[in-house]
Parts: C-alpha cells; sequence; structure tokens
C-alpha cells in the first residue's frame, strides 16, 4: 500500500534540510521524497497542515528490565512508550538480572520483544559474563543471535587485560562495543559532580576528570586493538579533546550522550531530588555548554535517551542511597526540542544526532529519507506546548526529571515499516 | 521575633536575624538551666521524639533535656536497632510515626539530604540533629552562642575551622552561620579532607595551622572519623597530630584571647592536646556542652510556637 504525507516540513538529517514538501511510502518502505505542488498518486494521503515528519529515533542504550525486574519495564509497557516518544528503533541494553550475557538469553529476549513491542527492537549483549569484567562472552555466538553491540552498560571493566582481550577478540568478528568512559576508582560511591553543589549539599561526589580518564585508557586500547567502539555518554567538556584526537587519528570511534546531560545541569538536583540521580551525574552549566556545542559540530554523534526505569521504592530514598537513572523514552523528542528552541541546534542536527547517526553506527538502513529505506517516520509538532505529568507515561515506572515541566513538541504518529504503531490523540 | 520557619533543616534557610532570635531566647534559657528548678512548660502536652539513625550519646541527650525541661513529652527511637534492620524504608518509618501525631520529630541519620526528605512526609516540625555531611544547625548555633557569651560579639570574628572538613556536617553549618553573621573564615586541614571549589564559600582555606591559626580569634576544631585515620586520607595518626592536632605551639600563633572549641567527642592526642582541652583560660568546650541544652530549647520552642499559629486548632 502506498502511503502519500502532503504539506509536510520534511527534516532530512543526511542532506541537514528543513524544507517543505512531501515523502512517499509504498509497502514497508520510503519510494519518493520530493517539493513541488505536483504530488505523485497513494492510495492514502495523510495531509500534514505543516507539521514536521522525520525520520523515527534510533535509541542506543534503553533498558527494558527484561528478565528480573518485569514489574520496572516490559517490552509491552517500553515498546509503547517507544511508539508514542516517537522512538522507532530501540538498542536495548544486557544490564537485567541476569544479564543477557549467554546466546539463550539473548534469544528470550528477542523473542518477547517480537512479540511484545511495535517498534524494532535491537538487543546488545554483555561484553563480561554477568558483566563482572573478568571472562568475555560468547561474542560470536551472541553476534549470530542478533546481538548489535557489547557492552557493560555502567560496570567499567577494570581489569585492563581483560578489556583488551576483548577488544581484540570482538575486533576480529567486526563487534561494536560500547563503553563507559569512567575511571571506576575515582567515581566508586559518587552520587554527584564534584564541585561547589556537590559540597554545599555534603554529597559524595566524582571529579569530571574521572570520564577524561576512562576515555584515555578506552582510546589507547582502541589503537592497540583496531576494535569499533562507541563512547555509551560523554558529558564533560575535559574529555572532549581525547575524543577530537581519536577521531582525527582515523580510529573507529563515536560518542554519544543522553538527553538528560542536554538539557539539565547539577544544580537541578536542588534539595536532593533522585529524580535527578543519573550515572554519570549530572554536570556543571559550563560542561553542558561544551557538549552541546560537540554536538552541534558533530564531534559527538547520538544523543540517547538513556532510559533507565525505576520504580518509586529505588527512588524515594535518601539521594546516595537511591537508584541512578531516569525514564526517557517519552520525554526525549519534547526534551529535545528544549535544544532547537533556545538555538542551541537545528532540527536536522538534532534527527542527525538521534536518528541518522545511530542507524549508521549500528549498520541500520534507517534513519534517513533514502529511497529503499526502511519507512520508519515519525509527524511531530515541535512547537506544541504542554505541561509534562508523569502519571501518563506509559512505561511502567514513573521516575522522569521533567515531571511538571513545561515542555514543547509532540508526537503526532509513529510509523514502522510502513505501519502505523502511534497516533496521538 | 522573625522566625518563621516550620522546621530547622539546616543553617542555610535562615536569616541573621532568625539566628538573632534563636541565640537571645537560648541566651534566656541558659539562665534557666542554671536555677535549682529548671522546668518551664512551654513545651507541654507536646510529643518529642528523637530519632537517631546513628549513634549518639551527647546529641541525643542534650535533645531529650532540652525537651524534658520544656515539659515535652520525649521518646527515644534507637532506629538502628530497629526496623531498618527489618528493611523498612526511611519513608515507612516517617508515615508509621506520623501516625503517631509527634509535634517535634528530631533526626539525625548516616545519609546527606535524609532529614529533608523525612520533613516533606510528616506533618510535624522537623529538627536536623545532623544528616550525613551535609548540616548539623544546632551545633553551628550553639558554637555561636558560645562565642557571643566569649567574645561580646558575633560579627567581624576571625574563625579558623580545623581538620576533616571534608566529612564535616559541623563545619558546613558552621561555615554558612558564621559566614551569614560577617566572620572571616579560614578553613586548615590536608587537601585530602577538604571538600572541592569550598573557596567558592567564601572562606580561606590553608593547609598548615601556623599560617591559618595566625591572628584568630576562634580555634575551632573537628574530630577526625577513626575510620578515616589510616592511609586513605591521611598517612598516620601520628603525623595528622603533628601537623593539624591543636598544641601550644600551634596556638601560639592566634590571638592571646583566642577561645579553642571542639564539637566532641574529643580524640585527645590526635586532633588536640589533652591539655588545651582542659585549660579554663581557652577551652571553651565544656560551655558548649552547656550552650547546646539552651540552643536546643530555643530552637524547639520557636518551631512550637510557628506550629501552634498555624495550626491552632491541632494544639488547643
Amino acid at each position: 500500500m502506498t502511503i502519500l504525507f502532503k504539506n509536510a516540513r520534511l527534516i532530512d538529517p543526511e542532506a541537514g534540510t528543513d524544507s517543505e514538501g512531501w515523502l512517499l511510502i509504498d509497502g514497508g518502505t520510503i519510494s519518493a521524497v520530493g517539493g513541488g505542488s505536483e504530488l505523485p498518486k497513494a492510495a492514502q494521503v495523510i495531509d500534514c497542515q505543516g507539521k514536521c515528519v522525520a525520520p523515527g529515533i534510533v535509541d542506543i542504550g534503553v533498558k527494558v528490565c527484561e528478565p528480573g525486574e518485569r514489574h520496572k519495564e516490559s517490552y509491552r509497557s517500553a515498546g509503547a512508550a517507544a511508539a508514542a516518544g516517537g522512538v522507532t528503533t530501540i538498542v536495548t541494553r544486557p544490564d537485567t538480572a541476569p544479564a543477557i550475557d549467554n546466546p539463550e538469553t539473548l534469544e528470550f529476549v528477542a523473542r518477547r520483544a517480537n512479540e511484545d513491542a511495535p517498534v524494532n527492537v535491537l538487543p546488545m549483549a554483555a561484553l563480561t559474563k554477568g558483566r563482572e569484567g573478568r571472562e568475555m562472552t560468547e561474542i560470536g555466538f551472541l553476534k549470530d543471535a542478533g546481538a548489535v553491540a557489547f557492552t557493560d552498560c555502567d560496570h567499567v571493566v577494570r581489569d585492563t587485560k581483560v578489556l583488551s582481550r576483548a577488544f581484540a577478540y570482538a575486533r576480529s568478528l567486526g563487534a561494536l562495543v560500547m563503553c563507559h568512559p569512567q575511571e571506576p576508582g575515582l567515581s566508586a560511591g559518587a552520587a554527584a559532580t564534584s564541585g561547589k553543589f556537590a559540597s554545599l549539599k555534603g554529597l559524595p561526589a566524582v571529579t569530571p576528570m574521572a570520564e577524561r580518564m576512562g576515555i584515555d585508557r578506552d582510546i589507547a586500547l582502541i589503537e592497540m586493538t583496531g576494535v569499533s567502539y562507541h563512547a555509551d555518554q560523554i558529558t564533560t567538556a575535559r574529555a572532549l579533546p581525547a575524543l577530537e584526537r581519536a577521531k582525527r587519528n582515523g580510529l573507529d570511534i563515536t560518542a554519544g550522550v543522553s538527553i538528560h546531560h542536554l538539557t539539565l545541569n547539577e544544580l537541578d538536583v536542588a534539595n536532593y531530588r533522585t529524580f535527578f540521580k543519573v550515572k554519570p551525574p549530572l554536570r556543571s552549566e559550563d560542561d553542558r555548554q561544551a557538549i552541546i556545542t560537540a554536538v552541534r559540530e558533530g564531534l559527538i554523534d547520538v544523543i540517547c535517551s538513556m532510559h533507565t526505569p525505576q520504580d518509586e521504592e529505588s527512588k524515594r530514598l535518601p539521594f546516595e542511597e537511591a537508584a541512578s537513572g531516569a525514564v526517557g523514552l517519552e520525554t526525549l523528542l519534547p526534551a529535545a526540542m528544549r535544544l532547537y528552541h533556545s538555538g542551541d541546534l537545528s532540527l536536522p542536527q538534532l534527527f542527525r544526532a538521534m536518528a541518522l547517526n545511530p542507524a549508521k553506527r549500528l549498520g541500520l538502513a534507517s534513519g534517513r529519507f533514502a529511497e529503499g529505506a526502511p519507512a520508519d517516520l515519525i509527524v511531530f509538532d515541535p512547537d506544541l506546548p504542554f505541561v509534562m505529568d508523569r502519571s501518563t507515561l506509559r512505561s511502567k515506572s514513573k521516575n522522569t526529571p521533567f515531571d511538571e515541566a513545561r515542555m514543547q513538541g509532540k508526537v503526532l504518529a509513529t510509523y514502522v515499516d510502513g505501519e502505523c504503531v502511534y497516533e496521538a490523540s | 521575633m522573625t522566625f518563621s520557619h516550620s522546621h530547622l533543616l539546616g543553617i542555610e534557610p535562615l536569616t541573621p536575624s532568625d539566628i538573632t532570635a534563636i541565640l537571645d531566647l537560648a541566651d534566656q534559657y541558659v539562665e534557666l538551666n542554671r536555677r535549682d528548678v529548671k522546668h518551664s512548660n512551654v513545651l507541654a502536652g507536646l510529643t518529642q521524639v528523637n530519632m537517631f539513625f546513628e549513634n549518639s550519646t551527647r546529641t541525643q541527650a542534650s535533645f531529650e533535656l532540652a525537651g524534658k525541661r520544656l515539659g515535652a513529652d520525649v521518646m527515644n527511637m534507637a532506629m538502628q536497632a530497629s526496623s531498618i534492620k527489618k528493611g523498612e524504608t526511611l519513608i515507612d518509618t516517617a508515615m508509621t510515626l506520623n501516625a503517631m501525631h509527634p509535634d517535634l520529630l528530631v533526626v539525625r541519620h548516616p545519609h546527606s539530604g535524609a532529614v529533608d526528605l523525612l520533613a516533606q512526609k510528616v506533618n510535624c516540625a522537623v529538627l536536623n540533629a545532623g544528616d550525613g555531611r551535609h548540616e548539623h544547625p544546632t551545633q553551628a548555633l550553639l558554637d555561636a552562642l558560645t562565642i557571643r557569651r566569649a567574645k561580646g560579639r558575633l560579627h567581624r570574628l576571625s574563625i579558623a575551622i580545623c581538620g576533616d572538613i571534608a566529612h564535616s556536617r559541623v563545619a558546613r553549618s558552621n561555615i554558612m552561620l558564621l559566614g551569614k553573621m560577617e566572620n572571616r573564615i579560614r578553613l586548615i586541614g590536608p587537601p585530602t579532607l577538604m571538600p572541592s571549589e569550598i573557596g567558592a564559600f567564601g572562606v580561606e582555606v590553608y593547609d598548615d595551622m601556623a599560617e591559618g591559626l595566625n591572628d584568630v580569634d576562634v580555634v575551632m576544631m573537628l574530630r577526625l572519623q577513626k575510620e578515616r585515620m589510616d592511609g586513605g586520607f591521611i598517612p598516620s595518626e601520628r603525623e595528622y597530630y603533628h601537623r593539624y592536632g591543636l598544641d601550644a605551639l600551634k596556638l601560639n600563633h592566634a590571638k592571646n584571647d583566642a577561645i579553642v572549641m571542639h564539637p566532641g567527642p574529643m580524640n585527645r592526642g590526635v586532633e588536640i592536646d589533652g591539655e588545651i582541652a582542659d585549660d579554663i583560660n581557652r577551652s571553651v568546650i565544656q560551655e558548649q556542652v552547656e550552650m547546646g541544652v539552651a540552643v536546643r530549647m530555643a530552637a524547639m520552642e520557636l518551631l512550637a510556637r510557628n506550629r501552634r499559629a498555624k495550626s491552632p486548632e491541632v494544639m488547643a
């Protein structure tokens, strides 16, 4: 079946354009894109009334709590949240209980995902068994079973020899690894970024230098092994020169950042608000500004939600004891619109980081308007204002830092492989 | 009288006139406490609950005595031994307690911000008796009262706070209070025990005692926790005493009439020389304990007053 989206504001991250036009899909793929008044024929015509059409978001690093903690998030709830948030592909994390570190668990997860989630789900697997940093996982089998990348998530592999072997082995299989750049000794026990705010509030803190040390070590290992590497989150100005140099030297390295680190800073924690406790901790405003610039310039490739569901019990605790992480699938787009409305990033720049670059990094054909690319698309209104009410989230967990925040930007419809999986009421 | 707060969670939200109001009232209670009959009825009929999630003999005794002298019904709950061990969360404990309708809740907790969290969930007036490394407001207030009585004023003094600043809620509350009252504050300690960017709080930072103590009016020593003595933060107890322990030689750099303070309990021979601690001409450590009861009486009376003003039917 053909569907024509007319009167659309097309956000094309590949061309870097934001222009009026139409887009035609045929079956599950994009078949033509154009401007001008001459429209192709289609079985169904959708008048976008000037609203934006963009490639669906590809979100690297989503935690769905299956297996182990289904009460926090299931594939059904995460899938619904993703569809409503304009995320057409979720790339899931293996930091479940137990960790996804063997092909059998991965197959279980893939089956659950296919049954229950209306969006594409691509699983990542652990890099080391149990994410314990001692022995590498069966990277080959896991890759054959569909793992798109290998990561121990926020567990840093302390033993550099183990990590170098895992990198070398992954390299031989052409597997992508994702790491959390952090010096684990310095960051142990930290709940905030060291500085005036942490000192005032008496919170155990980590120096931003720990991130630079982490990325420095990892870069040396990338140089040694030639592995394809993605840093899950780069959040401090001090880590950027190393990243820039590594890219200039031709290493296969990319980096991401969570939407929270782009739109919030350490002061938002205010009176020990645990919904603002994330990992790594929120940074200073200077760091936030430097990271926005890095995204604009393309030094940081990917923006993700770092969706981490936590139940009320694990958040309603003193700040130091509370769990880290925030849900983000449904707030990624409206939060990203803050950066658009503040003039920090254009819509094509945002979708380059939220759709095109993550798709490219994973070797997916989506994330762009190319002919033959999967028709994973979203229609959204970047201006529509609303007040966030966390009880309306589709995620089972409601731990969003944007509760009661004034936001702008809402997804109107989401299409996966040409099928409408979400329509705003 | 301007004190209008419903809780005493820290020094940070207080204004200089709030602080003066507490200290002025506390002065009156010092007199009461020195009489034969040490009793007032201003808290009669009210229930005060002391919840200590961290061991404390001195602070708990001080709060208990303060409440009893004002006529409150005082109950102590040793939280370490009770439900925490059974996995009950802080909020559940608070809600349970709240259902018993206490009027004043005195809380000490090992984590920064825990007392704030509790205060959001209960209907009574909450007094922070120390949360993690965040604040210990009544300690700062009793220190202020001690200084004001010894020096005749609480402004334009040069005050040195020495030792483990990083892990000290006493230091934070004192920096806040003494800063608000426009004193000159010096922090002295090894860099491993200094919080990051502490200079941003308008204090001068020294890592040398002789230099830092030069010409100060008040020397405030902090307790060095046992678990921080070995290797991690400082090389050894004896090297710490040598470089940062207060002895007569180091104290000579301060003004001749400088007073010596310590929040207790002291580690004699670690952060302070025993003789100095006992020197009645220099040490005001015993006065600090005395002022503690008076300041806590004053703080509780002011909070109870505001509570009555806000909900007269509850207190009828």
